[in-house]
């Protein structure tokens, strides 16, 4: 088989069941019908096996979170900004 | 208003004998009169106190293992005027109210720390630290007439039978009490920091005595369960407590064993403040306190979903 490229010869290799066709001149590949799906399958199906482990979740910003009974989390941090409430500011400060 | 007068008159003619400066009334709870004579404050207790504990208080606060920890009084006497009893300490410089911001988390958790691992009996005789008997107190002046007042009472039904009561124990109940028996002070909060020669001091002693020290922790744990303490703040104070050694809590993992009953009694003491407090001034609730009765509705359904776990 001549490369259509550059018209050199071009050897056959089988890898994992693929049959490849390369250019002893210019290099080049060319694929027989459906081997670049197969091929395309064949690398998901490595890069599942093989992935990395999920990294673990990162830690809170800010350390533990509140107990089961505390504030619910989508609320949680909402009450920040009343900070020179009276109240807030009174309870800190006393008995 | 003469009675109060006649208060005021002597605590500054108290004043004047260990202080330097005129005395001037400062600002502080309803039932309790403080006069400052420049260097000194002179404190009449709130209406009721009685003498033998703070005696022993006193006592115990000149001890010197508690130096540099906990404000020590200009004199251990306790006098008696107009039927109140008088104590005379040191003036520090407290927390700028306008700059809660400012607050030395810190150094408080450092401070409760050491307290806490001052043994109880190297000191003289204390009484039991308050704490968990003013729960009860603060809820018993709801009439339950409000939704809100009645949310605060169902919590701390809920609560009640891990608190001191009539036929109960201080400290009795199902709860963890690995910490009962220990020096606790018994009320703290940011109020009860002052700066004194330039260094953070915790002052008051009058709820100081043998208990869990966890107690110590309920406040700001309370508020950080509730939302309305910083999570950050919460868990630099909790780190600095730790590092300090503080043994009202794990060194690592979960402190919530300890804390839990004492920061839920803390959330329904406070909630019961608020509505006593709005009810008085017929006004609402504002947004921090409806966080707080939020809380206590979390409580309630916590506390019941313990109950009806099925124990074998």
């Amino acid at each position: 088989m001549q490369c259509p490229k550059c018209r050199g010869n071009m050897r056959t290799y089988e890898r994992n069941g693929v049959h490849i066709d390369q250019c002893d001149g210019c290099r080049g590949i060319f694929l027989d019908y459906g081997e670049l799906e197969t091929l395309t399958r064949m690398e998901s199906q490595w890069s599942q096996q093989h992935a990395a482990p999920p990294p673990p979740p990162p830690p809170p910003a800010h350390g533990a979170p509140p107990p089961a009974w505390g504030a619910p989390a989508p609320h949680y941090g909402g009450h920040y900004g009343h900070h020179r409430q009276r109240s807030w500011v009174g309870m800190l400060f006393s008995t | 208003m003469d009675e109060i007068d006649d208060l005021i008159g002597e605590l500054g003619r108290i004043g004047l004998r260990y202080g330097d400066a005129p005395p001037e009334v400062l600002p502080t709870r309803p039932d309790v009169t403080i006069v400052r004579a420049g260097s000194v404050v002179v404190k009449a207790h709130a209406p009721g106190a009685e003498r033998e504990p703070l005696e022993l208080r006193m006592r115990a606060v000149r001890h010197p293992a508690l130096r540099g920890i906990l404000l020590e009084p200009v004199t251990e006497e306790v006098a008696e005027v107009c039927g109140r009893l008088v104590t005379v300490w040191p003036t520090g410089v407290p927390v700028d109210h306008d700059d809660p911001d400012s607050a030395p988390w810190e150094a408080s958790a450092r401070l409760l720390a050491r307290l806490h691992a001052v043994p109880a009996g190297a000191l003289p005789p204390l009484p039991a630290a308050g704490g968990p008997a003013r729960v009860g107190k603060t809820v018993s002046r709801l009439d339950g007439g409000s939704a809100a007042g009645r949310v605060v009472l169902r919590a701390f039904d809920s609560l009640a039978p891990f608190l001191p009561g009539p036929g109960r124990d201080p400290g009795a109940g199902p709860g963890p009490r690995n910490g009962a028996g220990l020096l606790a002070h018994g009320d703290w909060h940011m109020g009860q920091m002052v700066r004194l020669h330039g260094e953070w001091i915790i002052l008051d002693t009058d709820d100081l005595g043998v208990g869990d020290p966890a107690w110590d922790l309920s406040r700001p744990a309370a508020w950080f369960a509730a939302g309305l303490l910083e999570p950050a703040v919460w868990h630099r104070f909790l780190a600095a407590y730790r590092a300090e050694g503080g043994c009202a809590v794990p060194m690592d993992g979960e402190p919530w064993e300890r804390l839990e009953i004492p920061a839920q009694a803390m959330t329904v003491q406070l909630a019961a403040a608020a509505v006593a407090a709005a009810e008085r001034a017929g006004r609402g609730l504002d947004e921090v306190e409806g966080v707080l009765i939020d809380t206590c509705q979390r409580i309630v359904q916590f506390r019941s979903a313990c109950h009806s776990v099925p124990t074998q």
